[in-house]
């Protein structure tokens, strides 16, 4: 099982706790975790990757076992240890508290 | 008449206030979705616990909610904006020509009969409208195709669609409003629009009298009149009574004719309220008084309506959809700050009080009278 963890609002918008475990078939990307992600929770298109594009939204970020994977290919495979279960995938709001 | 429910899209999350029908004690809810911004929040005159929201953020792009239970619980449903056919472009800040991209939902206007029928005033400016309760949501793509839309550029806010007035007496007129764009109308459902900015006059666009690239802040109108329009713009408070074919200025003896919100009485046609904002440069409240100025005669004539609200070191705007009535008697008026009040009147507007102090800045209020 792939292991998830999302931001507080994509928590909340997914009635999720801070982790969640999904069954991904084929190899393990980017793209097909995020697919299985929107698929098991469809209230969540849109806000990591543009419907059209699917291109991640500027202020998101993908980290994995301490690497910032964001500007890898979709299809790249992730990490053996993402793949495996052993560590998770972070999706990150980036820090950025603008004007407030 | 078991109360009121008001509305509020804050900076920060959307709060909901009640009240019974006295409008003297008001209860504030915890905030829903606290922390993401809510540029609107309607509840569907047909069902008034069917209510539809717009949350936006720079991180997770457009949320769509609907609340069938009065705000009490929520569900998501559709965010997926797709223009119709061939985007086009309009004009960018610098006059250059920028594809049409959309960004975010300004106002939600839900259906006079149907609960399940909403339409939305998005940026970049075009009209959307679900038939499944927000499910899915499908463009009106003759607005923005119908021949001017190369030349509408965006206010410094973006260029947004932020007016929708349904015509209670003829479901085939709509007429919008986008800034800087100007006022459009509908005759036949959506399918054919046609800028009714004549009359309008603005000087800060090369053409003070061009056909679009008026800045149009908000449009009102009282059902009982839909061809009566009343238009507060970037500068000068208009009014239409034909529809919006031509309009007139009606700014009379305003302290500024500035300002964003515009709205009339539930009960009496002619009477209608602004809240002048001193421009071009500091967008707040003349002097440092907060006041509601209040026309009878539909303009022209205006009162300043100050009991109950700041009278000095007041420096807070009041935001294009952050002004609403309702349908009692007395009718009551209410209206938000960037400031994070709420302020309402149950007696028209004669005196107001806060019934909310520390918001986050305010983008919106509506009110619903429930049954």
């Amino acid at each position: 099982m792939i292991r998830v963890v999302l931001p507080h609002h994509l928590r909340n918008l997914a009635q999720v706790e801070a982790e969640v475990t999904l069954q991904v078939d084929g190899p393990i990307t980017q793209r097909t975790v995020l697919d299985a992600l929107e698929a098991r929770y469809p209230m969540l298109r849109g806000t990591i990757r543009d419907h059209d594009t699917q291109i991640r939204r500027p202020y998101l970020r993908l980290f994995a076992c301490q690497e910032d994977l964001s500007h890898d290919p979709p299809d790249t495979p992730l990490p053996e240890a993402v793949a495996s279960g052993k560590e998770p995938l972070l999706i990150i709001g980036a820090i950025a508290g603008g004007w407030d | 008449m078991s109360g009121v429910r008001v509305l509020v899209g804050t900076h920060k999350g959307a709060f909901i206030l009640t009240s019974d029908g006295q409008r003297k004690k008001w209860k504030v809810s915890q905030p829903q979705f606290g922390g993401l911004e809510f540029y609107h929040l309607k509840g569907s005159p047909a069902d008034p616990n069917r209510i539809y929201a717009s949350q936006v953020s720079d991180w997770f792009g457009q949320v769509m909610h609907r609340s069938d239970d009065g705000g009490r619980t929520w569900q998501t449903v559709g965010n997926e904006f797709k223009y119709d056919g061939d985007t086009g472009t309009h004009q960018w800040y610098d006059g250059t020509p920028h594809p049409w991209e959309f960004k975010r939902v300004w106002h939600l206007e839900p259906s006079l009969t149907d609960p399940d029928t909403v339409y939305a005033g998005v940026e970049d400016a075009a009209l959307f409208r679900s038939t499944d309760a927000g499910q899915t949501w499908q463009e009106f793509a003759g607005l923005r195709g119908h021949g001017s839309g190369p030349r509408w550029a965006p206010g410094a806010g973006g260029m947004c669609l932020h007016t929708v007035l349904l015509d209670p007496a003829d479901p085939g007129r709509m007429v919008i409003a986008i800034s800087a764009a100007g006022a459009f109308r509908t005759d036949d459902a959506g399918k054919t629009w046609r800028p009714i900015n004549q009359g309008l006059r603005s000087e800060y666009i090369p053409d003070p009298n061009a056909d679009v690239g008026h800045c149009v802040h908000h449009v009102a109108f009282h059902p009982s009149r839909p061809d009566v329009l009343f238009m507060q713009k970037h500068w000068d408070v208009m009014r239409s009574d034909n529809a919006g074919e031509s309009w007139q200025e009606v700014s009379g003896n305003l302290p500024s004719d500035f300002g964003f919100v515009i709205d009339v009485h539930a009960h009496e046609p002619e009477t209608i309220y602004v809240v002048p904002i001193k421009s071009d440069s500091e967008h707040f409240p003349p002097e440092g008084k907060l006041r509601v100025y209040r026309s009878r005669m539909g303009g022209n004539e205006w009162e300043a309506l100050t009991k109950g609200l700041p009278q000095r070191d007041c420096y807070v705007n009041v935001l294009r959809d952050a002004m609403a009535v309702d349908s009692l008697d007395p009718c009551g008026v209410y209206f938000g700050t960037t400031g994070g009040q709420v302020y309402a009147s149950p007696d028209g507007g004669d005196s107001w009080a806060p019934i909310a102090r520390n918001l986050p800045a305010v983008l919106s209020v509506e009110v619903q009278a429930l049954p």
